[in-house]
C-alpha cells in the first residue's frame, strides 16, 4: 500500500512539474467545448438575400418585407436584372435570390396562380435546402393570411413539435459528443504516454528490476489521471451549463457516475495502448489520431449511426464513445433515468473490464 | 554468489551470449570487460531477471533468475547502462521513491549509502536531470543500494564520468565489498580492470579469459615495446609494414608493438630511422590488461 501511494505521489510530481503538458490537459477541454459550442454551428443564420421584383406590387412588397424583418435573413435589397442575380451568386455575395414574376399580384388575384422562383447557393447542400425552406415558410404564411375564412373547405395546419431541443440548438448535440471525444483522447493520451515515457527513459527497467508488481504500476498510473480527468469533466459540465446553456435535465449523480465509468474505460484503453508501443511518438499517434477519427466519425457525434451502412454500424458499436455519447444524450438532454441507459452502462463496463484485464495480462514482467 | 551455466541468448540471427559459464564468489568485485556489442548488457539483464535466456541457467544466492525472479528482484541492486532515474524529481525524491518501492526507508539503510549520499546531499533539492554525470551516477548507486542488496549489478556505471568521480566511485565499491556485497560490474575502461578482484574479457558472447588481473597479465607471453616517433599516425602504418612486427596499436601517446623474438630494439630503431623518422624512442614495457585483451582478441 505504501508503495502504491508513493507511486501515485510520484505521478503527481510528474504532472505538476510539466506545466506545459498540464496546461494542455486542463485547457484543451475548455478550448474544444467553446470552439464546438460557438464556432461549429449547424443552424443556418445570416442568409444574405436579394429580391428581383419586376412586379413591384402590394403582394411582392409584403413578402419581401416579411423576409426583411425575419432574423434569419440578411436582406441585401433589390436587384434589377436576372443577370445581376447571377453575378452576385457567382461572386458568393448572396445565398438566396427571390424572383417574382411580372404582374405577380394581378395573376394572384385573377388567375389564383402566381410564381416565385427561389434560387439558393447549394454549394453547401444543407444550407441551401434550409434557406429555401425558410423562404417557402414565409411565403406559406403570407398565403395563409390571404385566404379568406371559408374560402377553402378544408385546410390542414401542420404543427410540428421538436422535442428536447425545440430551438434546434447545435450545442445540445455537440456537448455530449465533445464530452466523449475530449475525455477519450485526453485520458488515453495521458496514460499511454506516462507509461511509455518510463520505457523510453529507461526507468521502466529499474522499476521492473524492483519488487514492484506490474499490476501495481498499472493501477498507480491510472489514479492520478482519473483525478485530473474528473476536473476536466467538471469544467466541461460547468461550461456547457453556464456558457452554452445546455440543460442538465436528468440526474446529475447518474451523469457523473457514467462519466467516471467512461473515464476509467478511456484510461484502460491508454494502458492497453502503452503495452503495445515503445515510443511516446507512437503512443501519441495511436491514442491521438487513431482514436480521434473513429470517435469523431463513428460515434454518432456528427453523423447519425442509423444512416451508416450496416458494416460500419458494427464497427461503430466497438467505439466506446458511441455508447457514452448516447448515454449522456439520454441523461443530460432527455432527462431519462438509469433504466434507459442500462444497456450503455453495461457495454461501457464490459469494455473497461476487458481492457484493464488485457493490460494487466499483457504488461510484461520483463523487458 | 552468482553462478552462470552454459547461458545462451540470441536475437534472431545474432548470438548475444554463447554458452557462457562462470562464477562470482561472495563479496567479490567481478569485472566484465569487452567492446560494445560483446553481450555484457544482455548478460546483466538476464542476471537482473529482466530477460529470459534461450538456454542454460543462471542464479544467485540459491535463487534461479527465471523461476525465482520475484525474490531475485528483492535482493539485487541493479544499475542499467544509461541513467535511469526520474529527471524531473529531485535527488531526495528519487531516493525516497526507490526506498518505498523496496519497502524500506532512507533512515533504515542510511549507513550503507552515507559515504556516497553525503557527497550529493548538498544538492538534494536539485532535480536529478540537472546533476552532473558523476553526481547522477552517485545518486543512481545510492538508489540501487537503498535496500541493502546482497548482489550489485552495475552495467558500465562509469561511462561518461570524469576521472575524479570515477576514482571516487571505485573507492565506494571497495567499501561496499567490505560490507560483504557481491559486485558484478562491466566497464569499457581498461584501467578500471585492475581494481577488480577478478576480471573476464568478453568477446562475441563469451569470456575469452577470466582470472585475477595479475594472473591475466602474467599469462602474457609476447615481447612488448612502446614506440614513440615525431609522426605517430605515419609510423603506425610503417610499424605494421615491418615483417617482424606482429601487432601494433595506438596506446595513449605511444604505440604498443609486439614483435618476433629475432627482432631487437636497435634493429627496429634502425628500420624507423631508414623510413625517415628522426626522433625515435623505443622501450620495453610491462603489459597492461589492455595489452592482454588485444593479444587475446587477435
Amino acid at each position: 500500500m505504501k508503495q502504491f501511494f508513493s507511486f501515485v505521489n510520484k505521478e503527481f510530481y510528474h504532472i505538476f512539474r510539466d506545466g506545459r503538458t498540464m496546461l494542455i490537459l486542463l485547457g484543451m477541454p475548455v478550448v474544444q467545448i467553446l470552439l464546438f459550442g460557438f464556432a461549429i454551428n449547424m443552424e443556418v443564420q445570416n442568409i444574405c438575400t436579394v429580391v428581383f421584383d419586376p412586379a413591384q406590387d402590394v403582394a411582392t412588397r409584403e413578402i419581401a418585407e416579411r423576409m426583411a424583418v425575419n432574423p434569419y435573413f440578411n436582406m441585401r435589397g433589390y436587384v434589377y436584372s436576372p443577370d445581376e442575380v447571377n453575378s452576385l451568386l457567382k461572386q458568393g455575395k448572396i445565398d438566396v435570390a427571390v424572383i417574382f414574376e411580372p404582374n405577380f399580384n394581378e395573376n394572384l388575384v385573377h388567375s389564383k396562380r402566381a410564381q416565385i422562383q427561389i434560387i439558393t447557393d447549394a454549394s453547401n447542400p444543407n444550407t441551401g435546402t434550409i434557406s429555401a425552406n425558410y423562404v417557402t415558410a414565409i411565403i406559406g404564411e403570407y398565403q395563409k393570411k390571404m385566404l379568406q375564412p371559408g374560402n377553402i373547405p378544408c385546410q390542414i395546419d401542420v404543427d410540428s413539435k421538436l422535442l428536447y431541443n425545440p430551438e434546434m440548438k447545435s450545442a445540445y448535440t455537440f456537448v455530449p459528443g465533445i464530452m466523449g471525444l475530449v475525455l477519450m483522447i485526453i485520458c488515453a493520451i495521458m496514460t499511454s504516454i506516462s507509461i511509455v515515457r518510463e520505457k523510453e527513459h529507461g526507468t521502466m527497467e529499474v522499476l521492473l528490476a524492483s519488487p514492484l508488481k506490474s499490476g501495481t504500476i498499472l493501477i498507480s498510473k491510472t489514479v492520478p489521471y482519473l483525478a485530473l480527468s474528473f476536473i476536466n469533466l467538471i469544467t466541461i459540465l460547468l461550461l456547457s451549463y453556464f456558457v452554452l446553456n445546455v440543460p442538465i435535465r436528468g440526474n446529475l449523480a447518474l451523469l457523473v457516475s457514467i462519466s467516471i465509468l467512461f473515464i476509467f474505460l478511456a484510461l484502460s484503453l491508454g494502458l492497453f495502448i502503452s503495452t503495445l508501443v515503445q515510443t511516446q511518438v507512437t503512443a501519441v499517434l495511436i491514442s491521438g489520431i487513431g482514436l480521434m477519427m473513429p470517435t469523431l466519425i463513428l460515434s454518432g457525434m456528427i453523423f447519425p449511426i442509423d444512416n451508416m451502412p450496416i458494416p460500419l454500424q458494427w464497427v461503430s458499436s466497438m467505439v466506446p464513445a458511441r455508447w457514452y455519447i448516447s448515454a449522456v444524450k439520454k441523461v443530460m438532454i432527455e432527462g431519462l433515468g438509469f433504466m434507459y441507459v442500462a444497456k450503455e452502462v453495461g457495454v461501457l463496463a464490459g469494455m473497461a473490464l476487458l481492457l484493464i484485464g488485457t493490460s494487466v495480462v499483457k504488461i510484461k514482467t520483463r523487458l | 554468489m552468482i553462478t552462470v551455466n552454459n547461458l545462451y541468448k540470441s536475437y534472431g540471427k545474432v548470438t548475444a551470449l554463447n554458452d557462457l559459464s562462470f562464477r562470482v564468489n561472495d563479496g567479490e568485485i567481478f569485472g566484465v570487460i569487452g567492446p560494445d556489442g560483446s553481450g555484457k548488457t544482455t548478460l546483466f539483464r538476464i542476471l537482473a531477471s529482466l530477460l529470459l535466456p534461450d538456454g542454460g541457467s543462471a542464479g544467485m544466492n540459491g535463487l534461479d533468475v527465471v523461476k525465482d525472479f520475484r525474490k531475485i528482484r528483492g535482493i539485487i541492486g541493479y544499475m542499467p547502462g544509461r541513467f535511469s532515474l526520474y529527471q524531473d524529481l529531485s535527488v531526495e525524491e528519487n531516493l525516497k521513491f526507490f526506498a518505498t518501492v523496496f519497502n524500506t526507508t532512507i533512515e533504515e539503510n542510511y549507513l550503507l549509502i552515507k559515504d556516497i549520499y553525503q557527497q550529493i546531499e548538498p544538492f538534494k533539492k536539485r532535480r536529478a536531470g540537472a546533476l552532473s554525470g558523476g553526481m547522477k551516477q552517485k545518486l543512481a548507486l545510492s538508489c540501487a543500494l537503498i535496500h541493502k542488496p546482497e548482489v550489485l549489478i552495475l552495467d558500465e556505471p562509469t561511462t561518461g564520468v570524469d576521472p575524479v568521480s570515477r576514482k571516487e566511485f571505485w573507492d565506494m565499491l571497495e567499501r561496499l565489498k567490505s560490507e560483504g556485497i557481491t559486485i558484478l560490474i562491466s566497464t569499457a575502461y581498461m584501467d578500471e580492470a585492475g581494481l577488480c578482484d577478478r576480471i573476464a574479457l568478453m568477446r562475441e558472447g563469451n569470456f575469452i579469459a577470466a582470472d585475477t588481473p595479475q594472473n591475466i597479465i602474467n599469462s602474457y607471453t609476447e615481447t612488448l615495446w612502446a614506440v614513440q616517433t615525431e609522426n605517430m599516425s605515419a609510423s603506425l602504418r610503417d610499424l605494421r609494414d615491418h615483417p617482424q612486427v606482429k601487432t601494433c596499436f595506438a596506446f595513449g601517446n605511444k604505440h604498443h608493438v609486439t614483435v618476433r623474438a629475432d627482432l631487437s630494439i636497435s634493429g627496429l630503431q634502425r628500420y624507423l630511422k631508414e623510413k625517415g623518422y628522426s626522433k625515435v624512442e623505443i622501450d620495453a614495457v610491462a603489459p597492461t590488461v589492455e595489452d592482454c585483451f588485444m593479444a587475446l582478441t587477435n
